[in-house]
């Protein structure tokens, strides 16, 4: 019973801090800038008394929605990485890794040049129905491979050779674009919060928000499926098809992080393994909602990195995510090859 | 439906719909263990396997209570049947407990959290493998033995009608293998269980089953209760053992015989040469033992072990037959041994053998 305290005293210390990172981090991104505005400043357009300003037009038209799409985009790359590293039963597989956000990446693009030729604007929608499809196609690709090849080190391989490919076939595409198409497609495909429509937030804040929820509720199965599929499936889980449910929903996850920033990397590994270092527990249940706090924190404090350590040019997402993101990784695999 | 729980009616099981093992028809009722038998490779875990709807069946139909596999859903299923595999599982950051309550998963609600209800239920299962001390350690961070129980304890909580193990004894030592079967025979009994496993120690496998199914290539080569499975022949034959002998009542088996000429006429009884017969295996010394009387210890050993044994009926004296047929054996020998066996009215004439082979310049050995 005193374990059972301390637990909970964690949990709740861990899901406060997390809370109030998120609450910080999305005042300081909205506060820091080349224009500075103060906090007032943000109360005052919060509560419709400072319309027309041009401080109201910063926050309103480009750091609120580009905060808040860090915010729902970090926590489902995370998420992502989550749910493949449960399927998987590695702790170092992710959507980046396995090649699924290059595949995102691929189909996003031949769709944004394609249809912006022929069609005219390509709305947000089927930007993730595009990324969706390349998520899809790249992990059907990496579950081909894991039939043949059982370990999972090969694997890993298998999904970063199939990210190369990807992006060698993102970059022949991106070569014979329009010019008008390049530099928006050069950007996004580099990764960038940057230029958020509220339309797109609103999209994006839909997709990934019905996802997680339907992930959490998922979160007693995938419990199960943590002891392997034998026993999962020797409690009542119906592994065929929950196995197919959690491709999904890790797919459309990743897919829309990348339909709108682009591919981010590390941030689908590293993420999860903190979370769960800290609370000291794999239980889905308190690490779903965890993972995705986590997740938000971590993106919105690489977003403020990234556009302002060398202000007024931005870095790319990734840039800032790999930075803090590869250490942590390659400390993990050190830990588990000394245990 | 027969009355029995659990059966199987020319059940063929196999991997990719190509049968491996055919004609597998067992009944069990419960209260019963069932342990299969048979070498490496033979299919013990296949048919493990499809039993518990991890294989998928190629012919034939299993009963469980008055339902069958094929129609039970797996939610059915986990209410009446739980598992422990031989693979390790792979988790982090959970403790012992936690896995155990992973077992009340078929009980829980659509979060999967655990009722007071459901948490004296795992900690009844860990009292029962006596894992208290370990209850709330990483999974990750403790012993092969201590795992296996704690895995059992799951199963446990799973509250089962009938337990299917795949070698649960595999990387126990044997204090914990010994602890683990009890366990096993108590829940039968008390909780009037059904318990299907695969085990390769066959001298527990005889004391701990009420049935015995022996498994070996493409069928059930036997099945029956250790009293009728446990014989020299079957078990030589199940496992084609060429070299060594088993030993149906000790349930053990002894090197193969050093072959040869023997020199040495060892004289024992009570049980003092089965020490010294296995030194002159070791050895690959080929010898003579007698005069035994076939209801001594010594004897079975011998019989394994020894060129030719002289022997006489349990309870009788050794008679005048015995005794010169040793005699002969002991003139073809330049040593005789003596283990020390006291002498009493049934084996007076091995002292009379000891004075006549000292009268006639053989080498004495007192060990």
């Amino acid at each position: 019973m005193k374990d059972n305290s301390r637990r909970i005293g964690r949990y709740t210390l861990v899901f406060a801090v997390l809370i109030i990172a998120v609450i910080v981090i999305t005042v300081l991104n909205i506060v820091i800038g080349s224009v500075n505005i103060s906090v007032g400043d943000i109360i005052g357009v919060l509560f419709g008394n400072a319309e027309g300003t041009t401080q109201s037009g910063i926050i309103w038209k480009i750091r609120m929605p580009r905060v808040f799409m860090a915010a729902i985009l970090g926590g489902a790359l995370a998420l992502s990485g989550f749910l493949l590293q449960t399927f998987f039963a590695n702790p170092i597989a992710g959507p980046y890794i396995l090649g699924i956000s290059s595949g995102a990446k691929l189909f996003v693009s031949f769709a944004m040049i394609i249809v912006t030729s022929y069609v005219g604007h390509v709305g947000s929608f089927e930007l993730i129905v595009a990324a969706f499809l390349g998520s899809l196609a790249s992990i059907g690709f990496v579950l081909l491979v894991s039939r043949k090849v059982k370990r999972m080190s090969m694997l890993l391989v298998a999904g970063i050779m199939i990210g190369y490919i990807c992006t060698a076939i993102t970059d022949f595409v991106v070569t014979f674009a329009a010019d008008s198409d390049i530099v928006n497609l050069h950007n996004w495909s580099k990764g960038s919060f940057s230029g958020m429509s509220w339309s797109s937030v609103q999209t994006a804040f839909f997709v990934v928000i019905i996802t997680s929820i339907i992930v959490f509720l998922l979160s007693k199965p995938i419990g199960a499926f943590q002891l392997g599929e034998a026993y999962a499936q020797s409690v009542g889980v119906n592994i065929q098809v929950f196995k197919v449910v959690l491709i999904l929903l890790s797919s459309i996850l990743s897919a829309c992080v990348t339909a709108f920033a682009g591919p981010i990397s590390f941030v689908g590994i590293a993420v999860p393994h903190l979370i769960k270092l800290f609370l000291k527990t794999s239980k889905p249940i308190i690490v779903i909602p965890a993972v995705f706090l986590g997740g938000s924190v971590f993106c919105m404090g690489c977003d403020l990195i990234a556009r302002t350590v060398f202000a007024p040019s931005e870095l790319a997402i990734s840039t800032v995510t790999a930075i803090f993101g590869a250490p942590i990784v390659i400390w993990m695999i050190i830990k588990r090859q000394t245990r | 439906m027969s009355d029995y729980y659990f059966s199987t009616k020319d059940l063929s099981v196999g991997y990719n719909g190509k049968a491996l093992i055919t004609d597998i028809n067992v009944e069990l009722n419960k209260g019963q263990i069932m342990t299969l038998i048979g070498p490496n490779g033979s299919g013990k875990s296949t048919i493990l396997k499809s039993i518990s709807n991890h294989l998928r069946t190629i012919a034939g139909t299993v009963f469980i209570g008055d339902s069958t596999l094929h129609d039970m859903s797996y939610k059915d299923l986990s209410v009446k049947m739980a598992v422990v595999l031989t693979e390790r599982i792979k988790v982090e950051l959970m403790t012992c407990r936690d896995i155990v309550a992973t077992g009340r998963y078929p009980y829980t609600g659509r979060l999967g959290l655990l009722t007071d209800e459901d948490n004296k239920k795992v900690d009844a299962a860990i009292k029962l493998v006596n894992a208290e001390e370990i209850a709330e350690r990483d999974f990750a961070a403790i012993s092969d033995g201590q795992r296996q129980r704690v895995m059992l304890a799951r199963a446990i909580c799973q509250e089962p009608e009938i337990i299917i193990l795949d070698e649960p004894t595999s990387f126990l030592d044997i204090k914990h293998k010994l602890e683990l079967l009890d366990i096993l025979r108590r829940m039968v009994e008390e909780q009037n269980i059904v318990v299907i496993m695969s085990l390769h120690e066959i001298d527990l496998a005889q004391k701990v089953s009420d049935i015995i199914m022996c498994v070996k290539g493409d069928h059930v080569t036997s099945l029956g209760t250790p009293r009728e499975i446990f014989t020299k022949d079957n078990i030589t034959a199940l496992y084609d053992i060429n070299k060594g002998n088993y030993n149906m009542f000790f349930g053990s088996v002894e090197l193969p015989r050093p072959e040869g000429v023997p020199e040495t006429f060892i004289i024992a009884g009570n049980g003092t040469g089965i020490d010294i017969f296995r030194e002159y295996q070791k050895k690959k010394v080929p010898f003579y033992a007698g005069v035994l009387h076939t209801n001594d210890l010594d004897y079975q050993v011998a019989c394994d072990l020894a060129m030719e044994v002289v022997s006489v009926p349990a309870f009788e004296e050794i008679d005048n037959e015995a005794y010169e047929k040793a005699k002969a054996l002991i003139d073809k020998c330049k040593t005789v041994v003596y283990t020390g066996v006291a002498f009493g009215t049934a084996n007076r004439l091995n002292k009379d053998l000891l004075e006549y082979a000292k009268g006639n310049g053989k080498e004495i050995l007192n060990l």
